[in-house]
Parts: structure tokens; C-alpha cells; sequence
């Protein structure tokens, strides 16, 4: 075999071997999910979480903020004072820039001002995961949560220009030295360049727990499956009027909003 | 062949060394990129795409543009662009290096851009970009490369590559289609959320990119004793004339269906752009600019008579260019961004390190292209710009 033939060959298999694992590690997907060992007995499991916002459980500025500081500082979210480069996982924001199609001119001052808790919604037809080109944002299929892996996000950015309802940050520089909460060593710290958002405690619901900011929120967060008809959140949703962010998308959000009687008028 | 990138005048070695300089520059920028990450540049939560993505952008349109030339001279026989067809294959290899590069200083954690192909994802229209970019840039290289050395040696092109020539000119289009996709498939984004996206892209590509090659011809016309011949010319400006009225047309299409309906999420973005929004107009200047290129380009070209003074042409190609360069280089993909989600103003302006690291992209694809241009033009000064059929 001549030099020339070789290198050709070699050149050829090495791409095709390359090619080939892919399309192999493509088939077997969905075939097992990885679980390496038993799941904790105190998991909390579901078909489908979601969240109830009660807008009338939340009388002061210091009751959302509980929820705020309490989901940052589990996860240490880092502060960064400029709103460009800013992380934030839950945050409150005013009606008419949480529901910008319903502004209306005679909307009363309380409403209008009300701050919406808002988050990722993890929805049901998640555009961030569909425009993701390698899957470092997925769906869980167990129970529907939006993830992020962290170790395989490229720093694309697609996924923020996807997501309908702005609840992805990036990160534009090191975070760690942002970090002014005291850290939780039981969640990682990210790395600059990875997108980075609420993942609903999978964490937590994983121990058992319930998600920080509904154990902080003293009843005005509800957290449940709603494919469960006897669940707390499905009695809520069945006794309350509630709205979504931008349901015409068909994105499908998992997270409700009651809006509740004006006490104040 | 690429002996022949090695000899030239001292006006070919300063230009390379002036390429070189530049891209130097933007290579220590992008070194402090690397090291602090892309808060250097003037992206932010809210638009977080800017200068890079909206280049890469433009320049997808560029490189798909050089089936323009191709298409007419094997499709249709048309023999006065025997000459030129290297030229758009040639300009095409080097915006399709741009475009790769924009993405790649674009990337957050650009060391794991292979996680693209290693775990390729069949739902992200940016799997499909990666697979239609990378194929366009080795057809148009082997076909580049095996035409031209055909002609050096003064003989016919070998018989196998004419169906990759065949696969190039269907190729070219879906490069832009699918880079079209990245943006007129997301729910939420009623700037980009438009079925006339895709056209408008290839529109403005047909028009920006033989302008841009009108140029180059006028370039080497100049400087080299390779004429790509003036009927050439006046056919590629034929071409940038009808592209350009398309383009216009297609942009007259979306401000009347966001302006008519006045559905607000659809107005909001073009108010931003042309008028400025909540107080914020940054961008308004530019975009008149544009609008005003584009006037001034048409009421050049569409008059036969005025476009056949090759002046006129060339000032026209000039206007087309930078016209189009700010409207899908800039306005197109900043726009889409405000306002936010919130339906609040961030404004966006490259810094100067992103500018310099922009600049540096740029440097290098005139680099490759100035050396691939040199290769064919003296080949083309040899063989007297004739190709063997």
C-alpha cells in the first residue's frame, strides 16, 4: 500500500468512526434513563409539577422578597448590580411587564403595580429545548422539569433568544466573585459562558423537599402535580380563576397565577 | 497553485501585512475575551445577541450569494460568466470562514463547540446550520479547486465534478433558508416570527452579494491586468437591480402587515428601529442610513442607462452593500431583541474590544480571500481568463 493510499483510508475510517458513535448514541437514546443507583424513598415524584401563584397572599414587599433571597441563596445566585449582566432565577416584576399583551389604560394602580413573582415556567412545550443544539437544556420526562446541564451548554445563547418569557440569564463573566450570600456548598457554583435558570429544586424535591421559594412563601406558593386530581394544586386550580404568561404560544407554562379581589380599592 | 499567493507586488505584500496587523489586534481582544468572557462585549440579559451573530448573519448571505454567478454560467451556458465564476466560488469559501468564525468568538464556552457534533440534536435548527455551512465550504472548495487548476493545466474540468456543481447551486439556497429558520421559528420574537423571513434573507443575499462582487471586479480590474469583462459587469448589475427591488418589496410587506393590523408586539420593533421607542434611539440614525443607501442605489440601477456608466455601478454596488450590511447586519438582529419579553428598552452598542475582535474576523476573511483571489487571478492573467469547456 502506498503512503498516499493509506493516509487516505485512515483519514476516511476516522470520520466515519466519528460519524458512527453519534448515530449509535442517537438510537440508544431512549432505550434507558440514566439512574445509576436507587432513588431516595423520600423522593417526591410526579407526572407533571407546577406552581400556583396566590397574588393575595402577598401583602408586603418583604413577602415576595423572602422567596427571592431564599431561591438565590440556595443556589448561589450571584448579585451583580448591572442590570446587563445580571443572574436572576425568581424575580418580581410589575403586571404590565409580566402580562405586556393585557396592559390596559383603566387598569387600577394596584393591579398595575402588583409585583408578579416571576420564573422559568417550565413548559409543557418548551421552545428553549427545541432550538438547544446539544441538549444542554432538556425536559425531564419523569416529571416535566426544564433542566440545564451546565457542563454541556456551549454558550450558545439560542435558548434565551427562544424562551417567550425572558427567564434565562447568562453568564457574562466569572459569577463566583458576585456570590455575597453565604455559599451553599450542597449546590455548585457555574463557570462563565452557561446559561443558568430555575430547575424548579429538582434538587431539593429529590430529599423530599419541597422547592425553597414555596416553603419560604408561606402558603401563597403552591407546588404540586397536576396531573393528580386529588393534589393540593389541582383543588386550587379547580377553586380559583387563574391566568398564564403567554399561553396563545402554545408553549404550554407550568406556572398559574391567582389574581384575587382587590382589598384595597 | 498556492506558489502563486506567494509572489506580488509591494501592494499585495502591504495589504496582507495591514490584514495581518488587524487581525492581530482583534486576536489579543479576543485573548481577554477568552480569559474574562463575553462581558467584554456590549451584550446583555436582554439582548444577548449582537454584533457577532448579527455579521455571522449577514454573511451566510454573502456566501450563498455566489450561486449567482454560478447557476447563470452552468445552468444557463452563460458564457460571460465563465470568467467570474471562481470569483463567487473563492468569495464564498471566505464568507463561510467568517460565518464560522463569528460563531465560534461568539460561543460562551467556545472549547466545547464539538458538543455540537457530538451530541447532535435533530430538533436545533443550529445542528442544521453547522451541517449546511461546513458543506457548502468543501463543495465550493473542491469545485473552486479543481476548475481552477483545470484551467492552469488548459484543460476541461474533470466529468465528476459537474454534479457537485449541480448540488452547489441547490445547496446555496438553504444555507440562508436555514439561517432564516434560526431566527423565524421562535414563539415570542414577532420581529423574526415571519413566513417572509427566509425570502427577505435570500433577497437581501442576492443583492448584497454580487454587489459585493461588483466591487471586488472593479477592485481587480484595477490593480491586475484580469478583466472579468464588461458584460459581466452590467449583467451582475442586472442582478443586484432585481434583488435589491425584491428586497425592498419584502420589507414593504412586513411593515404593512405590522402596521396595518397594528397589533402592537409586531409594530414595536420596527418603531424601535425607525423611530426610536419609550425614548431609546439608538439605532435610528443607522437605519435611515440604510433607507437612504437604498434609495439612492435604486434610483441608480433601475435606469438602464444611468447603470450602464460603470461609475454609477460601482457607487450603486456601494450603496447596496452598506444598506444591506446595516439592515441584516445590524438592525435585523439587535431589533429582534427590542423590546424585551418585559417589553422593556436595553439598548445595544458593540464595544470596542467586540469591535476589534469583528474587525479581526473580517481582516481574516479578506486574508484568505486576497490569497485565494491572487491564485485565480494569476492563473486567469496566464491562460488569458478563459475557461477550457
Amino acid at each position: 500500500m502506498k503512503r498516499r493510499e493509506f493516509l487516505k483510508i485512515a483519514g476516511i475510517s476516522t470520520i466515519l468512526g466519528l460519524g458512527g458513535m453519534s448515530v449509535v448514541n442517537e438510537l440508544r437514546k431512549g432505550s434507558l434513563e440514566a439512574a445509576q443507583y436507587a432513588p431516595d424513598p423520600k423522593t417526591m415524584a410526579a407526572k407533571r409539577w407546577a406552581m400556583v401563584i396566590d397574588m393575595k397572599k402577598f401583602k408586603t414587599a418583604d413577602d415576595y422578597q423572602k422567596c427571592v433571597d431564599v431561591c438565590h441563596s440556595v443556589h448561589n445566585v450571584p448579585d451583580i448590580p448591572d442590570p446587563k449582566r445580571e443572574i436572576k432565577w425568581l424575580w418580581p416584576e410589575m403586571f404590565v411587564h409580566a402580562f405586556p399583551a393585557q396592559e390596559d389604560l383603566y387598569l387600577s394602580e394596584h393591579y398595575k403595580h402588583m409585583p408578579f413573582l416571576v420564573t422559568c415556567n417550565h413548559c409543557a412545550n418548551p421552545p428553549c429545548v427545541r432550538v438547544c443544539p446539544t441538549k444542554a437544556t432538556f425536559k425531564r420526562m419523569s416529571d416535566g422539569i426544564v433542566m440545564m446541564d451546565m457542563h454541556r451548554c456551549i454558550g450558545c445563547r439560542f435558548c434565551m433568544a427562544a424562551c417567550p418569557y425572558g427567564a434565562r440569564s447568562f453568564n457574562w463573566q466569572d459569577p463566583r466573585p458576585f456570590i455575597k450570600r453565604e455559599l451553599n456548598p450542597e449546590f455548585p457554583t457555574r463557570m462563565k459562558g452557561v446559561v443558568e435558570k430555575c430547575t424548579f429544586c429538582y434538587e431539593r424535591l429529590a430529599k423530599g423537599l419541597m422547592p425553597a421559594c414555596v416553603e419560604a412563601s408561606n402558603g401563597a406558593l403552591i407546588f404540586g402535580d397536576v396531573t393528580e386530581p386529588n393534589s393540593e394544586i389541582r383543588k386550587v386550580l379547580n377553586s380559583n380563576f387563574t391566568i398564564r404568561r403567554r399561553p396563545e404560544l402554545g408553549t404550554g407554562p407550568s406556572v398559574y397565577y391567582i389574581i384575587g379581589g382587590n382589598e384595597h380599592a | 497553485m498556492l506558489e502563486k499567493a506567494l509572489t506580488g507586488s509591494k501592494t499585495y505584500w502591504a495589504w496582507i501585512f495591514f490584514l495581518l496587523a488587524i487581525i492581530g489586534v482583534g486576536f489579543l481582544c479576543y485573548l481577554r475575551q477568552f480569559s474574562v468572557g463575553l462581558g467584554i462585549t456590549g451584550m446583555s440579559r436582554d439582548v444577548s445577541w449582537g454584533f457577532y451573530i448579527s455579521q455571522f448573519t449577514f454573511l451566510v448571505g454573502i456566501a450563498a450569494s455566489g450561486v449567482m454567478v454560478v447557476l447563470p454560467y452552468y445552468l444557463h451556458n452563460y458564457k460571460a460568466f465563465g470568467k467570474i465564476t471562481i470569483l463567487g466560488e473563492f468569495l464564498a469559501i471566505s464568507a463561510v470562514i467568517m460565518c464560522m468564525l463569528f460563531i465560534f468568538v461568539d460561543m460562551g464556552q467556545p472549547l466545547r463547540v464539538l458538543n455540537v457534533i457530538l451530541h447532535p440534536t435533530f430538533n436545533s435548527v443550529m445542528f442544521y446550520d453547522m451541517v449546511v455551512l461546513s458543506g457548502y465550504l468543501l463543495l465550493n472548495v473542491l469545485i473552486g479547486w479543481t476548475t481552477l487548476g483545470a484551467e492552469r493545466k488548459g484543460i476541461a474540468p474533470p466529468k465528476w465534478v459537474k454534479p457537485f456543481i449541480i448540488l452547489s447551486i441547490c445547496w446555496a439556497p438553504s444555507i440562508h433558508t436555514v439561517t432564516a429558520f434560526l431566527y423565524a421559528g421562535l414563539p415570542g420574537r414577532h420581529f423574526w416570527l415571519s413566513a417572509i423571513m427566509a425570502a427577505r434573507f435570500l433577497a437581501s443575499a442576492f443583492a448584497s452579494g454580487p454587489a459585493l462582487l461588483l466591487i471586488l471586479a472593479f477592485i481587480i480590474r484595477r490593480f491586475t491586468k484580469f478583466d472579468p469583462g464588461k458584460e459581466a459587469i452590467q449583467t451582475l448589475g442586472k442582478i443586484v437591480t432585481y434583488f435589491m427591488i425584491a428586497n425592498v418589496f419584502f420589507l414593504g410587506l412586513e411593515l404593512f402587515t405590522a402596521f396595518y393590523s397594528q397589533i402592537p408586539g409586531h409594530m414595536h420593533s420596527f418603531v424601535y428601529l425607525y423611530a426610536g421607542l419609550e425614548g431609546y434611539s439608538k439605532l435610528v440614525p443607522l437605519m435611515w442610513l440604510s433607507s437612504i443607501l437604498a434609495v439612492v442605489a435604486l434610483g441608480l440601477l433601475v435606469f438602464p442607462q444611468i447603470r450602464r456608466n460603470e461609475t454609477a455601478l460601482a457607487i450603486a454596488a456601494i450603496a447596496v452593500f452598506f444598506s444591506l450590511w446595516i439592515d441584516k447586519g445590524f438592525g435585523l438582529v439587535i431589533g429582534g431583541f427590542i423590546p424585551n419579553p418585559f417589553e422593556r428598552v436595553t439598548e445595544y452598542w458593540p464595544t470596542l474590544p467586540e469591535f476589534s475582535i469583528s474587525l479581526a474576523v473580517w481582516a481574516f476573511g479578506f486574508l484568505v480571500l486576497t490569497v485565494l483571489y491572487k491564485i485565480a487571478v494569476s492563473v486567469k492573467e496566464q491562460s488569458g481568463g478563459e475557461a477550457v469547456h
